[in-house]
């Protein structure tokens, strides 16, 4: 093996695992307050869209970053006042809202096909970005991975040092109970399921202004799916989700080199690779029931119900 | 409070409260004074309007009209928080606990922002220290028994130094010594100044505790008075109207022949931090009903789990029934051979939440009532079965179509033990039989156990209350570590004895059972 191939495989490794990292660290807020949102993928696609709409129009990055998130927020909050406040189901509503996204997104996008967009700039140090190996892959990236890692770091800390995590999760543990003593159920999820939104809203945008600057219909591929597959993947933990992103990221791209260097196995076998793996994990997981009773918010997915 | 003008001022003070739900009038023109540092009795059995009040005091729900004074001024709560910051604290009866998080994160999520800082843990030991009421602040909720669990709520309040404390049954879960604990707490507390509204059924402890009391019946009150000038007939007469009966044990009745044997049962728990069963021995005989007196978490989930099938034994000939050995059946077999089980929990374990009662009815009954035919559900049949049910133990139910969880507390309870009795088993195990049950439920729950019994069923309990072990059986063997003590005739063991016995005293190696 060369060095020749192996930096840029690991560069792309990190933009891959990016997205999903944004997603997943989301969606593990909105399911630790209990809150199942499927719409994941939904609200990807709208923040892609409009991160890459402001990018062309405005040529801003910041101003791309900021309305993907706001996108992907504005898509949240239809789901939140759906399932908090009129207590509609939220797998139905959840997978409504990502058909609804697919379709708007294409629909928006439709005069945006065929623009381009430079991309996310990537760090540049002079000196240090230029040593060999740990320049370009520990300081060569663009803003967007590092405020990656610092909102999985972020969000580690909040649910489990702040009492603001703990409200979180005491929501998704016991509503009831988080209802007695005294706290605004729906308040705290409808903040969570917003958190969530602006998050995969971000990871829309990096895809279509960081990944692959540019828009294609259903560009986002699947990744909500694999992101809600990996916030069950860590057990609802910030980090576990970040390296579970990394691994996930990690065999998509060796598989396309693998494919690229002629490995002799076919390409089918291995663009199944990444799924397998999930699967696989999950399935390893599940087998200490008592750990993942432990994780699992007990009250996820379901609606609550305030009482007089 | 040593101030005399301010003693005249009630420190709660309710004036005219009503409170109406789609068809139930929940309370009625309530009013009610408690004085500071007085530890007042709410009496009233399960529907009488008690929790709808104190949901009132506690900021939980609004009154349709009425008023509340504190410290003689009038007040609105908007919420539980508002509540706190008057300074009154709750342990609720049916816990406002999160499983997944440690006892700290629970006192933590259960006080102001302010409180929980700084050195919480340090503070929960000192103060579980203080008030007997040991916790260990980094142990997770769910591998804590009841007992255990509801320590944290005591906790929790104590640690927010309450004006008034409102305690919803409170000793419900306690070892007589804890009771002690707990009451020599409470009474210190209203020594200092601390009012405490007192929500019991059990009517001796009562007498011994509160001050005075206000009895409740169908949503008004009906009396007030001076609890140790009363005796507890008088004020369960006042409590029951005309539903008052008293539990009938015919004495001195021989054994019949043994029905359910345990022989060197032992067991690995499957819960973490639970109690693994040592070698217990264990005879109960054809009419009789033996109980089984113990501190939470000493091995009895871990007994009713190996009992019902949830765990299977090491040997099928470690657990006898009718002679037939069922230690490695699965429950549906042990069912049919003729064994009834009601485990605590009442969801999960008991009933189905989101099920109807016929449903409930038939999970439990399906094979011994005879309810299937060729693997689809007699509806009418199953349906007969509940409403039979319902109709001899006396649920508050408007159908049996309605879900599990629509019942109150006590009412399922009645469904869950009516349910096991119906189907007349030669054995039947429960499991804190009347755990939350208001008193005139408890005594009917307990009469039904009884006349079990005397038509030849062998009727194992294990519960923690002792009043109610001492009322009903006729035998009482410990459960103390997962070892299991000789059974004795109730006639001729103290209340100090089991107490001993239940801190693991002279239980070492004699687990030989003496009949």
């Amino acid at each position: 093996m060369s060095v020749e191939w192996l930096i840029p495989a690991m560069l792309t490794i990190v933009t891959a695992a990016t997205p999903l990292v944004f997603a997943a660290v989301g969606e593990t807020v909105v399911e630790k307050a209990g809150v199942l949102n499927l719409g994941v993928e939904g609200m990807m696609i709208i923040g892609a869209i409009a991160a890459f709409a402001m990018a062309v129009t405005t040529g801003s990055e910041v101003l791309a970053i900021f309305s993907g998130a706001i996108a992907g927020m504005l898509m949240a909050f239809i789901f939140g006042v759906l399932c908090v406040y009129l207590q509609s189901n939220q797998v139905a509503t959840g997978l409504a809202l990502t058909i609804f996204g697919i379709g708007l997104s294409a629909l928006i996008g439709h005069s945006y096909v065929g623009n381009t967009f430079v991309g996310l700039a990537k760090l540049d140090i002079p000196g240090i970005s230029d040593i060999p190996i740990v320049g370009p892959l520990v300081f060569g990236h663009d803003a967007l991975v590092y405020f990656s890692i610092l909102s999985v770091a972020s969000v580690a800390w909040f649910l489990k040092k702040t009492r603001g995590g703990l409200l979180v999760r005491a929501v998704g543990e016991n509503h009831d109970a988080a209802h007695a003593i005294g706290y605004s159920v729906t308040l705290i999820r409808m903040g969570a399921i917003l958190f969530g939104g602006a998050m995969a809203g971000i990871g829309g945008a990096y895809l279509s202004i960081a990944y692959t600057p540019l828009w294609v219909e259903n560009m986002t591929a699947g990744r909500g799916w694999i992101a809600l597959a990996l916030v069950v993947f860590a057990s609802w933990k910030p980090w576990r989700a970040f390296f579970g992103a990394y691994l996930f990221g990690g065999i998509t791209i060796i598989q396309l080199y693998a494919q690229g260097m002629g490995v002799e196995v076919s390409a089918q076998f291995l663009s199944m690779l990444p799924y397998l793996a999930t699967i696989l994990v999950l399935v390893i997981i599940s087998r200490d029931s008592a750990k993942s009773l432990l994780n699992a918010p007990a009250c996820l997915g379901k609606n609550y119900h305030s009482s007089g | 409070m040593t101030n005399a003008a301010s003693s005249e001022i009630p420190r709660l003070e309710l004036i005219g409260v009503n409170k109406t739900y789609p068809g139930v009038v929940a309370n009625k023109d309530v009013s009610l004074k408690v004085r500071p540092g007085e530890i007042h009795a709410l009496l009233g059995e399960n529907g009488a309007g008690k929790s709808t009040l104190v949901k009132f005091i506690y900021g939980v729900q609004k009154a349709d009209t009425g008023l509340m004074l504190w410290e003689g001024l009038e007040v609105q709560l908007a919420n539980p928080n508002a509540a706190r910051k008057l300074g009154i604290g709750m342990v609720f009866q049916h816990f406002s606990l999160f499983d997944a998080m440690t006892v700290e994160e629970n006192i933590a999520v259960g006080i102001s922002s302010e409180l929980a800082k700084g050195d919480l843990s340090g503070r929960i030991r000192k103060v579980s220290a203080q008030y007997g009421l040991p916790l260990d602040p980094g142990r997770y909720v769910h591998t804590l028994s009841v007992g255990e669990r509801q320590r944290i709520e005591v906790v929790r309040c104590l640690l927010q130094d309450p004006a008034l404390l409102i305690m919803d049954e409170p000793t419900s879960v306690l070892t007589p010594q804890e009771v002690e604990e707990l009451f020599k707490t409470l009474r210190r507390l209203s020594e200092e100044g601390v009012s405490i509204l007192y929500i019991s059924h059990k009517l001796e402890e009562i007498k011994k505790l509160c001050h005075t009391a206000t009895i409740m019946r169908m949503g008004e009150v009906v009396a007030e008075c001076t609890p140790n000038k009363e005796t507890a007939r008088s004020m369960a007469e006042i409590m029951m109207g005309d539903n008052l009966i008293s539990p009938r044990r015919a004495h001195h009745r021989t054994d019949g022949e043994v029905r359910l044997k345990l022989e060197d049962l032992s067991a690995v728990s499957n819960h973490q931090h639970g109690t693994n069963l040592t070698s217990v021995n264990l005879r109960v005989h054809a009419g009789e009903v033996l109980g089984i007196a113990g501190i939470a978490g000493n091995g009895q989930r871990e007994l009713m789990e190996v009992l019902t099938g949830e765990t299977l034994a090491d040997t099928a000939e470690a657990i006898m029934l009718d002679g037939t050995a069922i230690g490695r059946m699965d429950p549906i077999k042990r069912r049919q051979i003729g064994i009834g089980l009601v485990p605590e929990e009442r969801f999960g374990h008991g009933a189905v939440a989101g099920m109807s009662l016929w449903e409930n009815a038939l999970l439990s009954g399906a094979t011994r009532m005879k309810l299937l035919k060729k693997g689809f559900i007699k509806k009418e049949a199953s349906n007969d079965f509940a409403e039979d049910i319902v109709k001899q133990f006396r649920v508050k139910t408007p159908g049996v179509g309605h879900a599990a969880n629509s019942l109150s507390g006590g009412n399922l309870q009645k469904f869950i033990v009516g349910r096991e009795i119906v189907q007349a088993p030669g054995v039947i195990v429960v499991l804190q039989p009347t755990w939350g049950v208001d008193a005139g439920s408890a005594a009917s729950i307990r009469q039904s156990l009884i006349d079990m019994a005397t038509r030849g069923a062998a009727v194992l309990v294990v519960s923690q209350d002792l009043e109610e072990l001492f009322e009903i059986s006729d035998r009482i063997a410990v459960i103390s570590a997962g070892r299991m003590s000789d059974a004795r005739a109730t006639e001729s063991i103290t209340v100090e004895e089991i107490g001993l016995l239940m801190a693991g005293v002279g239980l070492d190696g004699n687990t030989v059972d003496v009949v």
